[in-house]
């Protein structure tokens, strides 16, 4: 059984009730979506909805979908030519499956960081700025401003603002995720995405990014994928479970990991198969 | 032995020896032609030979040695050579004797038995001419003005000519040249307006007004430069040529004179690079096999830059057609080998298309539609430099779309991801992230094209490169770029001077030297792109693993 620190237990507020969130408490709903890699069933019917301003984690073994439930939010199955995708996912009531959506605008309210940092081979202000030149701002105070906020909110300021015109690949492998973590929030999206984003760190650069999240969470919807159960008890508000492209269960993070609802979940978070 | 080849080590040797097998032809190549070329330019010896021919009859041979070889005393029986010749073989030598107007041959063989006596004469002069080829003999006596001078005044007098030379190509090329294409321009006006039939009185006064204001111009200039043709045609200088004849040659004839027996090595090395210096950036003369080879450098960088200007967008554009947007199915596949193939197709072929395409259809029917007016004379179709750069453009285009296909499917899609969820399109991903990565790969697809079409020939001599082009395709005249016009090309002026040249024997030592400088410039090309390649790599560095 994990240990919940302390910390985490106090610091919650009365649990949501999150299968009757009312529309201005939730910031996505799924619905019942359905998703085919050409005749391969990769979701079943996953029904769920992500409160406003919470952290909320996807976790679960291997291949069990949770990342490519991820990339539906925003669209990055898309990409994949062969992906089908049945049922719709709502963004504040507006179905991002839509036949009229733009792809690129639903993008920009929907930010992600992958598993892997990949800052552009650029500088590292350029990169922080990439959102904002697609979207043609030119004004350069706006742009300085914006590099500082944001680097600032991703606590890489201080380590990188001497050296913001250097290119972003010099940077180590935290700094990196930290990097791209502020080019996500540099176009002030609604909602962040982050896909195992410390699978690739180090175990002190993996706490720096854990304690941004928790500070993301006061500005923007979080949804993390993570293969760390302690990760996820660690930073979550909310946490789905996943397996064979079901969700097996979905609750606060306290009663999830100390009181699971389903046999599946208790053997999967006690360490039996996963 | 078995052990050993487990080892590997044979294979070691084995690629050891494939490497440097390819590295010694290189050098030898280069150090042929090198030498071969380089050694043209190097003032030789002017040798004196006394002869006594087979019919015991004297004389005096004065010139270079061009070439020596061994032939079989046996092929020489017939001739009486006065003597005995115990050895199986005899030596000959090709030696240069210019003067043209009174041998007709440039070059004659000397049997090394028959010379009685050889001396280095001292005061012997080498006259480099205009026309005619060098003379070689000593100098009598200069007249100036009709007067006979002394003969210290050479040089004085030399320079004094070469600065009215200067003036008399400045003056014809540049000032009588833009004249008379401003004329022809006003005739092409006056034609137009013809065909539109909209050649009113005015506009034909007009006409008649500017074209009169320019001949008026013309023939004050025409004046000038009689005036300098007299200045320069003042003086001559009489040489005696080695069978005692005097010969006077005119001051305008004369390019240069060296006293080669004279020269120290550091008088030597002075004269070689000055003909290097001339042969760079001099127009050739008496059919290519003199002078330089300016304008066929000029053509060759001008059209291999061309053809970077055409070929490498398309390439680029294509090859992102074909990665990025075309679906991945059998019609795409199938398209992909079609490019693959067309850089297996003969140069020629590509010669034949650009013609019967280009030239002949494209370019003819530009004629029709922006030209009636010059016709029946073609501005457009017919060969020019323009249809030569988008002939080698197509003929290397295979290369740019697969070195930049290759170069997009490395880009790791981690980059495409991160632009795209950051809400790009894919257009701007590809413009921002995408191509600016795959730079270098689109520099190596430019570095092996231009490496390609700067030593082609074969389809050039279709579509556009002539012996000889009276102007260059750029020059002070609006528009300044010809692209209609021919050009000369360096690979060509090989071929021509080596192959259809009236003096092949002369022609051989530029045939090198040519193929050095074409060598050169393909290099110092490719450098350049690498060069750039290289920049871009280290910028993108960090992303190669």
């Amino acid at each position: 059984m994990i240990t919940v620190s302390p910390k985490t237990l106090n610091d919650v507020p009365a649990p949501l009730d999150l299968a009757n969130l009312t529309p201005e408490q939730t910031a996505l709903e799924i619905k019942d979506l359905n998703l085919f890699y050409g005749e391969k069933q990769a979701l079943q019917n996953i029904s769920m909805k992500i409160p406003k301003g919470q952290v909320t984690a996807f976790i679960g073994p291997s291949g069990c979908g949770k990342s490519t439930l991820l990339r539906c939010i925003n669209r990055m199955n898309d990409l994949v030519d062969i992906c089908r995708i049945e049922g719709g996912i709502e963004l504040n009531g507006e179905d991002i499956y839509g036949k009229h959506v733009d792809v690129a605008a639903l993008r920009r309210k929907v930010g992600m960081v992958f598993q892997r940092p990949n800052p552009f081979p650029k500088s590292i202000y350029e990169n922080v700025v990439y959102g904002l030149r697609i979207t043609g701002e030119k004004n350069r105070r706006v742009l300085d401003e914006a590099v500082e906020r944001s680097l600032k909110a991703a606590a890489l300021w201080n380590e990188v603002k001497d050296r913001l015109h250097d290119s972003a690949l010099g940077l180590s492998g935290g700094q990196q995720q930290r990097l791209v973590i502020a080019r996500a929030i540099a176009i002030e999206p609604e909602v962040l995405l982050l896909d195992e984003p410390t699978s690739a760190l180090d175990p002190i650069s993996t706490l720096t990014i854990e304690e941004l999240i928790n500070d993301l969470k006061k500005k923007y919807t979080v949804v993390i994928v993570t293969h760390n159960m302690q990760q996820a008890a660690r930073v979550s508000d909310q946490t789905a479970f996943m397996y064979m492209g079901d969700l097996i269960e979905y609750s606060d993070t306290n009663t999830l990991f100390t009181t699971p609802a389903k046999k599946k979940t208790e053997d999967y978070i006690t360490g039996r198969y996963g | 032995m078995k052990d050993w080849f487990k080892t590997g080590s044979p294979w070691v040797w084995l690629s050891a020896g494939g490497v440097s097998l390819s590295l010694i032809s290189v050098i030898g190549l280069l150090w042929l032609i090198a030498s071969n070329g380089l050694s043209y330019f190097w003032p030789s010896q002017i040798h004196q030979f006394d002869v006594v021919d087979e019919h015991g009859k004297q004389s005096v041979v004065i010139g270079e040695i061009y070439d020596r070889e061994s032939i079989p005393t046996v092929q020489l029986a017939h001739l009486d050579l006065g003597r005995e010749i115990e050895s199986e073989t005899i030596e000959r030598i090709l030696v240069k004797t210019g003067n043209r107007e009174l041998v007709s041959l440039d070059f004659r063989w000397i049997l090394e038995p028959l010379i009685t006596q050889r001396s280095l004469p001292e005061d012997v002069a080498v006259v480099e001419r205009r026309s005619n080829g060098n003379f070689y003999g000593f100098i009598e006596k200069i007249v100036l003005d009709g007067k006979d001078v002394d003969s210290s005044k050479l040089d004085e007098l030399l320079e004094r000519v070469n600065e009215f030379q200067a003036q008399i190509s400045e003056l014809q090329k540049v000032d009588i040249g833009a004249i008379n294409y401003q004329l022809e321009r006003i005739r092409l006006k006056e034609r137009k307006h013809i065909l539109d039939g909209t050649l009113t009185e005015d506009v034909k006064a007009d006409l008649v007004s500017q074209s009169d204001a320019l001949k008026a111009e013309y023939q004050t200039l025409e004046k000038e430069l009689l005036a300098l043709r007299k200045e320069v045609s003042r003086d001559q200088i009489v040489m005696r040529a080695m069978g005692g004849e005097t010969v006077a040659i005119n001051f305008d004839q004369i390019i240069k004179v060296t006293f080669s027996n004279q020269l120290g090595v550091i008088g030597k090395f002075g004269v070689f690079i000055e003909q290097i210096y001339g042969f760079i950036f001099d127009d050739p003369r008496e059919a290519n096999t003199e002078g330089g080879v300016f304008p066929a450098i000029f053509g060759t960088v001008l059209m291999v830059l061309l053809m970077t200007v055409i070929v490498a967008p398309f390439g680029v554009i294509a090859a992102i057609y074909l990665h990025e947007y075309a679906g991945k199915n059998a019609f795409t596949k199938l398209l992909r080998i079609a490019v693959i193939n067309l850089a297996g197709v003969p140069s020629i072929v590509y010669g034949v298309f650009g013609l019967g395409f280009f030239v002949y259809m494209v370019g003819g029917n530009l004629d029709r539609l922006f030209y009636p007016e010059t016709l029946p004379s073609p501005t457009f179709g017919t060969p020019g430099v323009l249809w030569s750069a988008i002939t080698l453009a197509i003929l290397t285009l295979p290369v740019v779309i697969v070195s930049t296909e290759e170069g997009l499917a490395r880009i790791p899609s981690s980059m495409r991801h991160g632009s795209l969820a950051l809400g790009a399109t894919k257009a701007e991903t590809l413009w921002r992230i995408i191509l600016p990565i795959a730079s270098p790969a689109i520099m190596t697809g430019i570095i092996l094209a231009i490496a390609r079409a700067a030593g082609e020939v074969a389809p050039l001599m279709l579509v556009g490169v002539v012996k000889m082009a009276p102007t260059l395709p750029l020059d002070g005249n609006f528009p300044f770029l010809h692209l209609e016009r021919k050009f000369m090309h360096l690979g060509f002026h090989i071929y021509d001077v080596g192959f259809q040249s009236p003096n092949v024997e002369a022609a051989r030592p530029l045939v090198y030297a040519t193929a050095l400088l074409l060598v050169t410039i393909i290099v110092g090309l490719n450098m350049t792109a690498v060069n750039i390649r290289n920049k871009l790599r280290e910028k993108y560095r960090a992303l190669e693993h």
